[in-house]
């Protein structure tokens, strides 16, 4: 720790030649600050935005993916993929997965949270198992679920003589999302747990004090307080809906009969199993879009956040 | 008396939520130590000997051996690059030390929210056409750059929270740039760097996406990659299936529960992915 103090800096302005030093000195920390905050640019720049530029041209191409033959074919892609009907089935799978998601984690979440804030004694003991399924890893969620509890021989389902819910047209996306929010819903307790802590004190006091009830607390002190925070998870959530993939991926490969197929493996159907990369790009972009609007939506939300 | 029924009703509502969370990992506790015999019976039924020979046929078909190295060396080679330019990076945008910070951080919020779908089709014929796929490095180094934005914001935070006489008593004693970074920032926000360190190494850890594209080759596939491809030949074994979920799941609770005060903080903030 630094615990000598020297004197404040001479003004600039009163000596001459120090100042131009000093300018010259504080130009070349500009530059070292600019080294400094490079590399996580570059990074990002080369890996992520590069080839996210280099999607917005190869959807419009049929580019197999490897080497370097390439023609410009317009819009062909998507008016492809928009005259599948498939993709009319990812479309609104994953309208009916956004719709899940901004439901039950977030009921589930703001419920568990409400009634930690108050038990402060059990409060880490329950967020330690409430987050476990989440800090696992998809495959592993994805492989306990599929072998244990759908198995029809020797899993849960299968002692209670139920047929597996993702080998159902029926029932695999929902069989998909049930393991995915299993998995999410203890996140949105944590978050929405910090929130609610942030909450003024003597806010809460003045309303018991007036009489509200329990609900009222919850309704006109509480939900106002994290307001921010529920719009910004819920538009995460927005965006994220639009991208769902691995547990799709994992559980039903978008089967059966592509009754759970959301566009994540829609996509990833056409480049690695067809090689149809420039309609990989394509869905990608559409996907995105979505993402974009919900994106553009938080930008502004977290900049106004930033400036309060 | 109804205080104390809510009271016991909240406490009610809690521990199903805990069970609901819970019951899935008990059951790959319970059944790991079965035989396959045991489990068709009734996959709740306790095991009457504890057996581990489950454990001895998972590590081995499911080459954990080697998935523990590579896991280690992807997640090592994220964590390390993140760490690295994220702090860097969160300093200079913390002090607004370069005068386009406003523009640099509406960059890294746009990036946050750019999907994987996006850039991973020519990202992965780049990696590809330079011979690069099945490099457990060259994946841990593009997971760093997804989980950059996120890592940058949050290690800027940390950064906020310093006081600025820390740092002004420094440049006034003359040490430069990189000095003051090195041995006056950086264990000021120690904190930071543990709680951003966790999270993105749970993240490449448990990556699946990215890592099962440029991963095909059985010797360079980590720990969840190899217990996927178990999943083809056991996958009417559940007692080898579990005490291969079993292998992969004590060593991420155990760092989980022992970290778990950062991992909370960090999530608390809001700023990270689902």
């Amino acid at each position: 720790m630094v615990t000598t103090l020297a004197p404040a800096p001479v003004s600039a302005s009163t000596r001459p030649p120090a100042a131009r030093r000093r300018n010259t000195h504080l130009r070349k920390r500009t530059l070292v600050n600019y080294a400094l905050v490079a590399p996580a640019l570059l990074l990002s720049i080369i890996i992520v935005v590069i080839p996210g530029i280099l999607t917005l041209l190869f959807a419009f191409t049929d580019w197999s993916g490897v080497g370097f033959n390439v023609d410009f074919i317009g819009i062909q892609n998507f008016q492809d993929i928009l005259a599948d009907p498939v993709f009319a089935t990812s479309l609104a799978n994953n309208i009916k997965w956004l719709v899940l998601f901004l439901t039950i984690p977030v009921v589930i979440g703001l419920l568990t949270a409400m009634l930690l804030l108050r038990r402060k004694r059990i409060r880490t003991f329950y967020q330690v198992i409430y987050l476990m399924p989440y800090v696992l890893a998809p495959v592993v969620n994805a492989l306990i679920w599929q072998t244990v509890i759908y198995n029809p021989n020797g899993g849960v389902f299968g002692l209670l003589g139920i047929q597996p819910p993702t080998a159902m047209t029926a029932t695999s996306l929902y069989a998909a999302a049930a393991v995915d929010m299993w998995h999410y819903w203890g996140f949105l307790t944590i978050v929405y747990l910090g929130a609610l802590r942030q909450t003024p004190v003597d806010q809460v006091e003045a309303a018991i004090v007036d009489g509200a009830s329990g609900w009222k607390v919850f309704r006109h002190v509480y939900l106002p307080s994290i307001r921010s925070t529920l719009l910004l998870m819920g538009v995460m959530t927005v965006i994220f809906s639009f991208l769902a993939f691995d547990y799709v991926f994992l559980l039903t490969q978008g089967g059966p009969a592509h009754s759970s197929e959301v566009m994540g493996t829609y996509a990833y159907a056409f480049a690695f199993s067809s090689f149809e990369f420039g309609k990989a790009a394509a869905v990608g972009i559409i996907m995105s879009f979505f993402g974009l609007l919900a994106s553009i939506l938080y930008t502004s939300i977290s900049r106004r956040e930033l400036v309060r | 008396m109804t205080r104390a029924l809510k009271g016991l009703g909240a406490q009610l509502i809690l521990a199903v939520f805990a069970a609901i969370a819970l019951i899935p990992l008990v059951l790959v506790l319970i059944n790991s130590f079965k035989d396959n015999a045991d489990v068709l019976s009734n996959p709740f039924s306790l095991p009457t000997s504890l057996s581990f020979d489950n454990f001895v046929t998972a590590w081995t078909y499911g080459q954990f051996g080697q998935g523990f190295v590579n896991s280690i060396l992807l997640t090592g080679t994220t964590v390390i690059v993140v760490l690295i330019c994220a702090s860097l990076a969160g300093y200079v945008l913390a002090g607004q030390k370069v005068k386009s910070w406003p523009a640099i951080m509406v960059y890294l919020t746009m990036a946050m929210t750019v999907p994987i779908q996006l850039f991973i089709f020519p990202l992965y014929s780049a990696v590809a056409a330079l011979n690069l796929t099945d490099n457990v490095i060259v994946v841990g180094v593009i997971l760093a750059a997804i989980n950059m934005p996120f890592a940058t914001f949050l290690m800027r935070t940390f950064f906020l929270n310093v006081p600025a006489e820390i740092e002004e008593a420094a440049l006034v004693d003359g040490v430069n740039t990189v000095q003051l970074v090195r041995t006056v920032m950086l264990p000021m926000v120690r904190p930071g760097l543990i709680t951003v360190g966790v999270i993105v190494g749970l993240n490449a850890w448990n990556e699946f996406l990215i890592s099962s594209t440029f991963l095909q080759n059985p010797s360079d596939q980590t720990l969840t990659l190899g217990f996927l491809t178990m999943n083809g030949t056991f996958s009417t074994d559940i007692g080898t299936m579990m005490a291969g979920a079993l292998i992969l799941i004590v060593p991420i609770l155990a760092v989980f529960i022992a970290l778990q005060r950062f991992v909370v903080d960090g999530m608390a903030s809001g700023a990270v992915k689902g």
